[in-house]
């Protein structure tokens, strides 16, 4: 059973899952602010701060270097993380990054996870024939080869957002739904549904109101693992410009940056891999420790 | 043994069915019609029709006699227009229908047919007591009009009959398949085989030290690890593959190139004409698998380090390196086999970034080439490789086990 306040508190207690939660909130602040920004552009029409281009003012380094006055004309615009080829402010496109990450992160778990749970539990609990093809259908994907078979459902499902959410929730549910059914196929066994069977309750109902609430915590720990991974997946994606389009993500952030590398503006760059490599670290620590918290078999991997 | 081979094979065909059937499906149906992918949005439809019947797209999908006709487009019985002279609906047709069986769902209809030789036209009047007309046109004919009565109030099929149920679009996909025929890629209008051929050795002389590498730079930091376990080196190489594994791919592609190549000048920055090119790419293939590796390689190794022989060798007073090579590191190599043969069948599709920035002209850079100009029959042949390679690796390597564990083939 998840106790969530009690898995927060514990990984509060650590310094270095602190520092992670820390992170994620902080993360996830940005990402609400860069939706209220992007929604609020939308309904007024208007052209939204990270779309602004403005000429005269390109490749402006970050503001600590270059402070208002000094080389700049006067009533410049500030720039805190610097301007792109364009003149747009690469802090306010990083936030629209992170919008962006934050969204592939939920809904390709959103497709994912469910998909994973639904067939895991099925094959886990029913076994015979139905097990059988659940199992059929993991080998099958699993053995599709990944990353290019993303990509060719992404370009199938046209290029933009929605193809990303499916070519990467439609192949990443295997894990899930394979640790899941291992799991559920343990408590089969077990003495409370044998109970509740006895009791005449329903299969339905015995799997998701009183198996499912037992195994949840490995649909947590599958979370923290999806997420991180689907945000590098679609920087990745993006990057070779299959993903989003028009809109600054991480990844086509990334490619703009990197034509404009050579000739020595290092600040686009440096502040993109900086706002990846924190937010996917953090998940992935996290991910450490609910793993080590919450799932005893593999807790032999931690040291006493 | 032999019942082993025998069962292991047979577990494998439905898979190696599952990926023909889930590339089918994805390719072939989902991924919209080919004859329109080939001949473009705007060809008539009587070319998509000709070419679908050359290349066999016209059949049913997966199973059936019956399949849909290009003549009937965009058709809603609500729309039909109306033959005053004979009170029946006019079925619009886009070409002329060719020989073929064909059926109505109608309970009279009416044939104008011409003879394509001499344009001698003649007409039939079919009356139908069941629930569709079925009717035959012969060969050297065509329909040039139908007819139809009673198709009011319901959805108007015009199909075409199949000379056998097994003879469908899936099961001529799988046979080309099988021949070797994977297609003609749209892009370069070269068969995809002679592409596949070309490209799988730069992947190959790419992936493979990459593999054998990053193998064995993880199994020895793995070992380290367990070695001093809890102690300052296994925390620092845990926090340090941590770190590694959270840069993304992208990333270590980019930087590597500008940084050792472009800066500091160490290698090549771009090309495939000797050796020296794939220091840089392997290296940075290497680094970037490595966190992920080294942290599961640890993981397996300290499964076996608590186990009960690991104690008894220590009690017997051996060195605790010749524990760690000859007993731990031996039983750990079943799970880190499993996971490198895992990664095998990948090494054909090689890798898709490394290739495309550092001009490699492996499967990588021609999958992403395929890609950005939407070549799906390219894509569609690499995937289906990867996967069946996948299958094949998996069969050897159950093979292996059964042959070198008897538990396995017994049990």
């Amino acid at each position: 059973m998840i106790d969530s306040n009690n898995i927060v508190r514990r990984l509060w207690r650590r310094w270095d899952t602190r520092i992670a939660l820390v992170a994620i909130v902080l993360y996830l602040g940005a990402a609400l602010y860069g939706e209220a920004v992007y929604r609020w552009h939308k309904t007024h029409d208007s052209t939204a701060p990270y779309n602004l281009v403005r000429d005269q003012y390109r490749y402006v380094p970050p503001g600590f270097f270059n402070p208002v006055g000094r080389g700049l004309p006067e009533g410049a615009p500030f720039y805190p993380l610097g301007s792109d080829n364009l003149g747009r402010d690469v802090l306010q496109r990083l936030i629209q990054g992170t919008r962006i990450a934050f969204h592939v992160g939920i809904i390709t778990s959103l497709i994912a996870i469910p998909l994973g749970v639904l067939l895991g539990c099925l094959g886990g609990y029913c076994g015979g024939r139905v097990d059988a093809f659940v199992v059929w259908l993991c080998a099958t994907v699993a053995s599709m080869p990944g990353l290019l078979f993303i990509l060719a459902i992404a370009m199938i499902a046209g290029r933009g957002l929605t193809g990303i959410y499916l070519g990467i929730g439609l192949t990443t549910w295997v894990s899930v739904c394979r640790n899941l059914r291992g799991e559920v196929m343990k408590h089969r066994e077990h003495a409370y549904v044998q109970a509740a069977r006895m009791l005449g309750y329903s299969h339905f109902r015995i799997i998701f109101r009183h198996i499912l609430p037992n195994v949840a915590h490995i649909v947590l720990i599958a979370f923290s693992i999806r997420f991180p991974a689907s945000v590098a997946t679609e920087v990745f994606i993006s990057f070779l410009g299959i993903g989003v389009q028009g809109e600054p993500s991480w990844g086509i952030m990334i490619n703009n940056a990197r034509l404009r590398l050579w000739q020595g503006v290092w600040w686009e760059m440096t502040f993109v891999t900086l706002a990846i490599f924190v937010l996917v670290l953090a998940f992935n620590h996290l991910a450490d420790a609910l793993r080590d918290m919450l799932d005893p078999a593999l807790r032999s991997e931690k040291i006493q | 043994m032999k019942h082993y081979i025998i069962h292991r094979f047979l577990v494998m065909l439905p898979t190696t069915m599952g990926v023909l059937l889930l590339t089918f499906l994805l390719f072939n149906v989902v991924g919209g019609s080919p004859a329109e992918v080939v001949l473009g949005k705007n060809a008539t439809a009587e070319a998509l029709a000709v070419f679908d019947a050359r290349h066999k797209y016209d059949m049913p999908l997966i199973l059936g006699r019956w399949s849909g006709v290009r003549a009937l487009q965009n058709v809603s019985s609500t729309r039909l227009k109306f033959d005053r002279r004979s009170a029946m609906a006019e079925v619009p047709l886009g070409y002329g229908l060719p020989a073929g069986i064909y059926r109505l769902n109608a309970s009279r209809a009416f044939l104008s047919l011409r003879r394509i030789a001499d344009n001698f036209d003649d007409e039939v009047m079919i009356d139908a007591p069941g629930e569709a007309v079925v009717f035959t046109v012969p060969r050297g004919w065509k329909v040039v009009r139908l007819l139809a009565d009673g198709v009011a109030g319901r959805n108007l099929s015009l199909e075409q009959k199949n000379s056998a149920w097994w003879d469908t679009q899936f099961v001529h996909y799988v046979c080309s398949l099988f021949r070797g025929d994977f297609g003609v890629s749209t892009e370069y209008r070269v068969p995809v085989t002679r592409i596949i051929k070309e490209g799988v050795g730069p992947s190959l002389s790419l992936t493979i030290p990459i593999l054998v590498g990053g193998t064995l730079l993880g199994v020895m930091l793995g070992l380290l690890c367990a070695a001093w376990r809890g102690g300052w080196v296994d925390h620092v190489i845990l926090v340090v593959s941590t770190i590694l594994m959270s840069v993304n791919y992208v990333i270590w592609v980019l930087a590597g190139q500008f940084i050792l190549a472009f800066k500091l000048k160490l290698f090549p920055i771009w090309g495939y004409e000797s050796t020296a090119y794939l220091v840089l790419p392997v290296l940075i293939g290497i680094f970037s698998g490595l966190g992920r590796d080294v942290r599961f390689f640890r993981a397996a190794i300290l499964d076996e380090v608590y186990k009960p022989y690991v104690r008894t060798a220590q009690a017997k007073g051996l060195s605790g390196m010749r524990i760690m090579t000859r007993h731990v590191l031996r039983n750990s190599l079943i799970p880190v086999i499993t996971y490198v043969s895992l990664s095998i069948p990948f090494m054909f599709t090689g890798s898709l970034l490394l290739e495309s920035f550092f001009g490699i002209p492996g499967l990588g850079s021609v999958s992403i080439n395929a890609i950005n100009s939407s070549d799906m029959v390219v894509v569609r042949a690499i995937v289906i490789m990867g996967a069946l390679f996948y299958q094949v690796v998996n069969l050897i390597t159950d093979l292996c086990y059964a042959w070198l564990d008897p538990r396995v083939r017994l049990s």
